[in-house]
């Protein structure tokens, strides 16, 4: 008994749908939670109808167009299903909210490993239009390698499995555009290649091209543009579905994959809006590095240490306080610390709330994660426009791990390498504590003048002790 | 040390250079601290309270017994004699205006620091008694002018009849002019303001005012002060004075320029412009005055009933406040020349900031320091970077062409392609503009959770996977099941994930 190809395509759209609706509805806290459950439904509707179809073969008015691989298909999509489905789950319930920006890039790395063996497999098919089916063939899998290794480097960045720092090679943005070349010439040669063996080699080679291409790309991204390389990757796992679905004629896919892609895109470009920078200059990496020597080299004068009980003092006397916190919040996992303290001074009748820069942590909202997983109630914490304006207004400012985001320079220096970057405007609060490990320079290399202004205190030491002494003396 | 605060002797002072709660803070620096007995009282800082807090009252004849005398106001010449060798004096000065008290402390070895030298770099605005002063003194003018003004400064409609608001033009928008603007404003007034410095238009807005501007050519101050003004300026300037004056109920002049006569700006023609019962509080008075007819310390009233108020003592008639400021700007240069908290006076003439206050030092005069830029080396690297260029947005013409050029090549292509494929791309193109808006205003919060189920639907490569798998090659049915398989850790991983990290957001329970 064969399904109806029909029912199919309909059970396609009503999938298609609920991935709409499961994008829409993550816009807003209210409406998340459903909207993640549209997902799981949208993914179940079309498991179920697809793994039907692919085991039972598909008909048009009576008329069989594909035969069913049967039982023999069932024995492998099960096993496949069951592990896949028994690792993700595993790995899902098990990772550390400061781990998550790993996490997700290693999935993204699967989509490519995924799209790259569909489309090899794609390569024995035969198409009514052939030519066309070739470049689909090559699109797809160039961009699945691009993603998989690509992921794999972010993933490895992200877990400190290697250095962070990015990789400069000489002429690194030749090799790219070199490889981007190398792939357009193999399509055309590979349109023209009769012979299956050569036809499969150049297949082979061009994937080994994309795999380093990927490789490089990220590999020449330093650490602190995390934030758009993983929504950056997240895009490429969508335009690598949507290729495979091109190739395989499959309009779920096609629309799956154009939304991740188009939705990836737009948070990589909000991202790169809040650095200042164009999306182009991230990808093309190094940054700071490039952008000459530093304007920021002047003598900045004398920085103020406090101990954590002059910042427990100031704390008593303040009305309104501000934590802006960053990558080293996440790194000394200070975060149920910060939250424990919120609540303290809350119950005191402290107005307490967050200042979360766009590019803060690794990962976009990565900050908002971990504040949650410590119960930080939501509604305090605000994004960098919703509370730049209340600094001059607050009495103490908290900055938790985070350097370059709330460096003056960016607005003062603009021979800055940060120059022009949207920053909070912590030191127009009455007092800044800033938390940190040493003077060192942030991600970006430049001297931050806030350590040095009049009403800059810093606090030094591990992030997690600190605010535990400040509660200890609260 | 001991840091001794004579009460202050010049006639209908009521401030006092230290209070309760600066007392403590000199004494947490490591000094010990006396006060002459009855130096606050007129700020209503009683001697008790100075005791509390730790300070020695002591009585008047022992009032200069100590090494850093703190002050208000510059000593009188019979104060000045009981200074001696090797003292620290601190107060207002004046040192510009008054070479010769400059003189004879040089002469009596007393190292002497102005509080109103102090240089107008941002690092030292905590200790800048003229902005702290300036910024009561705008308050009170206003607050003057409104116990003058025979009317409401708020518009009214009420039963009896509507109310018109009271016009307020502020001159000089510097620390005081922004205060008394910021003061007007919260009173109801409607407020404008006229300032020679057109780069202090935007503060003058955020204050509430409306900027009054002058087409003319203007260089932006590089030391935070006005400079005097050309001719062409001064005219246009004094144009808009006048149309002003005939309209307007209170007039509020703080233009100063340092070391000069303050600027005559608002004439006797138009004082007779305004209107019965107007009033201008004229805050140059000290120096000169801006308005004419201002007489410092007094309460003028011309021939057409206009109020002129030249009070130079508008800080000082809020002596609690006042002398709060003011103790707070000494302790911040305390805190500056005692760097080891030990109570040791330790004065660095390297730092511009100290350089610039000295005005005498153990039997040599300082006076004047050397100039500090605002803002040396911003401006120096704003000459020497190449401001970024900036992207000329596309021109129509250009957009269309762009337009044309990709919609003709498109056309070129679609009609080497075969049908099925630009079904498949009309699909593809509504989905990515649905994509982009779908997303468009996504909470900042949620960008994580968002990529994460996006991740988890590009799981939906499994389908193609699906398909592939009992193929009848081999090699197909495996690199499918592997596929599947890595596909499969997406789609479950990728929702279970979002689904705990949505767990952990919530909102406040209501019920607290």
């Amino acid at each position: 008994m064969s399904l109806s190809y029909s029912l199919v395509q309909g059970a396609y759209i009503v999938a298609g749908l609920l991935f709409i609706l499961a994008l829409s509805g993550l816009s807003k806290h209210e409406t998340a939670r459903q909207g993640n459950r549209f997902g799981v439904l949208g993914m179940s509707i079309a498991l179920v109808v697809t793994i039907l179809a692919a085991t039972s073969g598909l008909s048009v008015a009576g008329l069989e167009l594909s035969a069913g691989s049967g039982a023999k298909g069932l024995a492998f999509i099960i096993p496949a299903v069951a592990i896949g489905g028994a690792i993700g789950i595993w790995r899902a319930r098990s990772v550390e909210m400061t781990g998550m920006p790993e996490l997700i890039a290693i999935l993204h790395s699967f989509v490519g490993l995924a799209a790259v063996l569909v489309g090899w497999n794609s390569s024995y098919e035969s198409s009514p239009y052939p030519k066309v089916h070739d470049v689909e063939v090559f699109v797809g899998v160039f961009i699945g390698a691009v993603t998989f290794t690509g992921s794999i480097v972010a993933y490895l960045k992200l877990s400190a499995k290697i250095k962070s720092a990015p990789l400069m090679l000489p002429g690194r943005n030749l090799l790219n555009l070199g490889a981007i070349g190398a792939f357009v010439v193999m399509t055309i040669a590979y349109l023209t290649l009769d012979s299956t063996f050569a036809r499969q080699s150049l297949l082979g080679l061009m994937t080994l091209v994309a795999l380093l291409l990927g490789w490089h790309l990220v590999a020449s991204i330093g650490g602190g543009d995390m934030p758009v390389v993983v929504s950056m990757l997240n895009s490429y796992s969508g335009w690598a579905a949507a290729a495979a679905g091109f190739l395989l004629g499959n309009d779920l896919l096609i629309i799956t994959g154009a939304l991740v892609g188009s939705s990836g895109a737009y948070l990589s470009y909000i991202m790169c809006r809040a650095m200042n920078r164009s999306f182009i200059s991230v990808i093309a990496g190094g940054f700071g590095v490039e952008g000459g020597t530093s304007a920021g080299e002047g003598d900045y004068g004398e920085h103020r240490e406090i101990q954590p009980e002059g910042v427990a003092a100031l704390l008593t006397e303040a009305r309104d306080v501000v934590i802006t916190p960053g990558y080293g919040m996440a790194t000394a996992q200070a975060q149920y610390a910060v939250a424990d303290l919120t609540r303290k001074l809350r119950e005191r009748g402290v107005n307490v709330r967050f200042g979360i820069h766009p590019v803060a942590g690794r990962l976009p909202g990565h900050m908002n994660v971990l504040l949650a997983e410590a119960k930080v109630p939501y509604d305090i914490v605000l994004e960098m426009d919703e509370i730049n304006d209340d600094f001059p207004e607050t009495d103490v400012v908290l900055v938790i791990g985070a350097n370059d985001t709330v460096n003056p320079a960016a607005i003062d220096e603009p021979g800055s390498p940060i120059a022009g970057m949207p920053v909070l405007h912590v030191w127009e609060a009455k007092d800044v504590i800033v938390f940190k490990r040493s003077m060192a320079t942030g991600y970006a290399g430049v001297q931050n003048p806030l350590f040095f202004k009049e009403n800059t205190s810093m606090l030094f030491g591990d992030a997690r002790a600190r605010v535990d002494d400040i509660l200890a003396a609260l | 040390m001991r840091i001794v605060v004579p009460k202050e002797s010049k006639p209908g002072e009521r401030r006092v250079a230290a209070t309760p709660k600066t007392v403590e803070q000199l004494r947490a620096l490591g000094y010990d601290v006396a006060v002459e007995t009855g130096a606050g009282a007129a700020a209503s800082y009683p001697d008790s309270a100075f005791a509390a807090a730790g300070a020695q009252i002591v009585l008047p004849a022992a009032a200069y017994d100590g090494d850093i005398v703190f002050k208000v106001n510059p000593p009188t010449a019979s104060e000045r004699m009981r200074l001696r060798d090797g003292q620290t004096l601190v107060s207002l000065l004046a040192p510009a205006l008054d070479p010769g008290a400059v003189e004879a402390l040089r002469g009596q070895g007393v190292t002497a620091l102005a509080m109103d030298a102090v240089p107008r770099i941002s690092r030292a605005q905590a200790l800048d008694v003229l902005s702290s002063m300036a910024n009561l003194g705008g308050y009170r003018a206003v607050i003057e002018a409104a116990g003058e003004y025979g009317g409401l400064f708020t518009g009214q409609v009420t039963a009896a009849g509507k109310v018109p608001p009271a016009k307020v033009l502020v001159v000089g928008a510097g620390v005081a002019g922004l205060a008394a603007i910021g003061t007007a404003n919260s009173l109801g007034a409607i407020v404008r303001a006229f300032d020679a410095r057109p780069e202090v238009a935007e503060q003058v807005e955020s204050m509430g005012a409306q900027f009054l501007r002058v087409d003319v050519e203007t260089e932006v101050s590089a030391d935070g002060y006005a400079k005097e003004m050309g001719e062409d300026f001064n005219a246009k300037a004094a144009a808009l004075y006048a149309d002003q004056a005939k309209d307007v109920d209170i007039i509020i002049t703080t233009a100063l320029i340092p070391g000069r006569p303050a600027p005559r700006l608002i004439t006797e023609d138009m004082v007779a412009s305004m209107r019965p019962g107007s009033v201008i509080v004229d805050m140059a008075a000290a120096n000169g005055g801006n308005v004419a007819g201002s007489v410092a310390d007094a309460r003028v009233v011309t021939e057409n009933g206009v109020v002129i108020l030249g009070y130079t003592d508008l800080p000082g008639r809020l002596p609690t406040q006042a002398s709060q400021l003011f103790g707070t700007n000494l302790v911040n240069l305390m805190k500056l020349v005692t760097p080891e908290k030990d109570g040791q006076f330790t004065l660095d003439l390297d730092d511009p900031v100290q350089r610039g206050m000295t005005v005498t030092r153990a039997g040599e005069t300082l006076w004047p320091p050397p100039p500090v830029q605002v803002s040396a080396a911003p401006a120096a690297a704003v000459a020497a970077v190449e401001p970024k260029p900036v992207k000329a947005p596309m021109s129509q013409g250009t957009r269309f062409a762009l337009i044309g050029g990709a919609s003709a090549l498109f056309l070129l292509l679609s009609a080497f392609s075969p049908p099925p494929f630009l079904g498949h791309f009309m699909v593809f193109m509504l989905s990515v503009v649905i994509g982009f808006y779908v997303i468009g205003n996504v909470h900042h919060a949620l960008h994580t959770p968002l990529m994460s189920v996006t991740n988890a639907i590009s799981g939906i490569i499994v389908v193609g996977a699906l398909l592939q798998v009992g193929h009848d090659n081999l090699w197909v049915s495996v690199l499918a099941f592997l596929g599947i398989l890595v596909a499969s850790i997406n789609v479950f991983g990728g929702f279970t994930v979002t689904g705990r990290m949505l767990e952990m957001f919530k909102r406040e329970e209501p019920a607290r």
